[in-house]
């Protein structure tokens, strides 16, 4: 019920505030009702039919750079 | 895929698992729960659990609505979908969770209920606008992820005068929830939480701040992906030895500590707090569940139609309950793959796409 998927805004209808996302190869109709300034291009996390989020990529490839200090503290 | 494809790495996922088995004390053991339902399948369906040393165990949470939503409120939209005048839409979950008397929204929509499963809220409204004449009840549950898009829908359906629209509420919260488990009478043994996903989204890590403080309970916010979840495990770790109670936030790339201002607004303008709400396992919970203000009285079903409260009982034997407590595991319930499973579910573990039962027994550890 919570889950969410990242999709990257490939088009938007300022007139119905509605935009087409895009999931790999699969492209959905989304309401950008609960969120502001969604511009082309960005991402965001899209859940029953609805933009929640947009997301940040510089605080994800923080988290990615997370994951690979474990990895250097391992050893590996 | 972007953000999906680089937090699924198998060989990060080796690094992270060397890394833990480093991190932990061999002379202690290490009791997480994961809230969210959608940690759990994470945690079967990656195998993560046999990335962990033995003495980290993760308790599953009662972060699945569909699994807390009572029985008694199944009866109530079955007596719905069984009026003439009614046309009930629902999230597919639903669709199979069991009512009294081996009924189910599934059997009333066999027996000739018009009832519909829609992906959205806008869904739903299309279908009232589609059908002047018909009744149409958009059957809401969820946590806070899943309640802004329902707040959407009501206040769409009063500007656009939708009368024939309505919204049978059963939202509910996750603070009110994490409270109810570690206030309980006989509390399960947690030494930490891994926090929602997509409801910190919503309602931002703040709210967890209190429980970190007074319960002294570290909590990680984690992301759904596999790599998140065992980042937020080795955090988890790292503040138990350290002897920290914080809140952290894993999931930073979609979680901020204020959240979803917008989608506050909105929910903050359409509803209000019920005194109490049933939740199966949990009993009644003060002030953790939501209806409709009086403002938007005209779109709650349940005055509408004047629905009074069923009381229902669970099945006999399933487990459902103490494992929405945390206090079981699915293994202990003796109906799992035996009478009860996603084909013939006994309760609603087993029915939703997040329900421990079901990550039991989608990612074989029953067979």
């Amino acid at each position: 019920m919570c889950l969410a998927l990242p999709a990257q805004i490939v088009a938007i209808d300022p007139a119905t505030n509605r935009a087409t996302a895009s999931v790999g190869n699969v492209k959905v109709d989304v309401s950008l009702a609960l969120v502001d300034d969604v511009v082309l291009g960005d991402y965001v996390l899209v859940h029953v039919g609805y933009a929640l989020n947009k997301i940040d990529e510089a605080e994800a490839l923080k988290t990615l750079a997370l994951f690979a200090e474990a990895g250097l503290m391992s050893g590996a | 895929m972007k953000y999906i494809t680089e937090f699924r790495r198998q060989d990060l996922a080796r690094q992270l698992s060397r890394a833990i088995a480093q991190t932990v004390d061999p002379g202690r053991h290490y009791r997480l729960m994961e809230f969210c339902g959608g940690h759990t399948h994470a945690i079967f369906r990656y195998g993560v659990q046999d990335l962990m040393p033995d003495n980290v165990e993760f308790i599953h949470g009662p972060g699945c609505p569909v699994c807390v939503l009572p029985t008694g409120r199944i009866d109530n939209a079955i007596q719905l979908a069984e009026r003439r005048d009614v046309i009930l839409c629902t999230y597919a979950d639903l669709m199979r969770v069991p009512a009294t008397g081996r009924n189910s929204l599934l059997k009333a929509k066999a027996d000739g209920g018009d009832i519909r499963m829609v992906y959205s809220t806008q869904d739903a409204l299309k279908i009232a606008r589609d059908n002047p004449e018909k009744q149409v009840v958009f059957f809401a549950i969820g946590f806070e992820t899943t309640t802004p898009p329902t707040a959407v829908a009501i206040k769409q359906a009063q500007a656009e005068q939708l009368v024939n629209f309505s919204v049978f509420c059963n939202h509910v919260l996750t603070p009110a929830a994490m409270q109810a488990i570690l206030d309980a009478p006989q509390p399960v043994a947690i030494d930490a939480f891994l926090g929602p996903s997509h409801v910190s989204t919503v309602i931002g890590s703040r709210p967890y701040e209190l429980f970190a403080e007074h319960y002294a309970k570290p909590i990680v916010i984690a992301g759904f992906e596999p790599l998140d979840v065992m980042q937020s495990a080795l955090m988890l770790i790292r503040q138990l030895n350290e002897g920290r109670h914080e809140v952290e936030n894993e999931y930073s790339r979609a979680v901020t500590r204020q959240g979803n201002l917008k989608a506050q607004a909105l929910v903050q303008d359409v509803f209000e707090l019920r005194p109490q709400f049933e939740w199966r396992g949990l009993g009644l919970i003060p002030d953790s569940a939501l209806k409709l203000k009086t403002g938007y009285a005209d779109f709650d079903a349940e005055q509408r139609f004047d629905m009074s409260a069923i009381q229902a009982s669970d099945v006999k034997g399933c487990e459902c309950p103490a494992i929405l407590r945390g206090a079981k595991k699915p293994k202990d319930c003796k109906l799992l793959g035996t009478v009860c499973t996603p084909e013939n579910p006994m309760g609603s573990c087993m029915v939703s796409s997040e329900g421990a039962c079901a990550a039991y027994w989608s990612y074989g550890r029953v067979r």
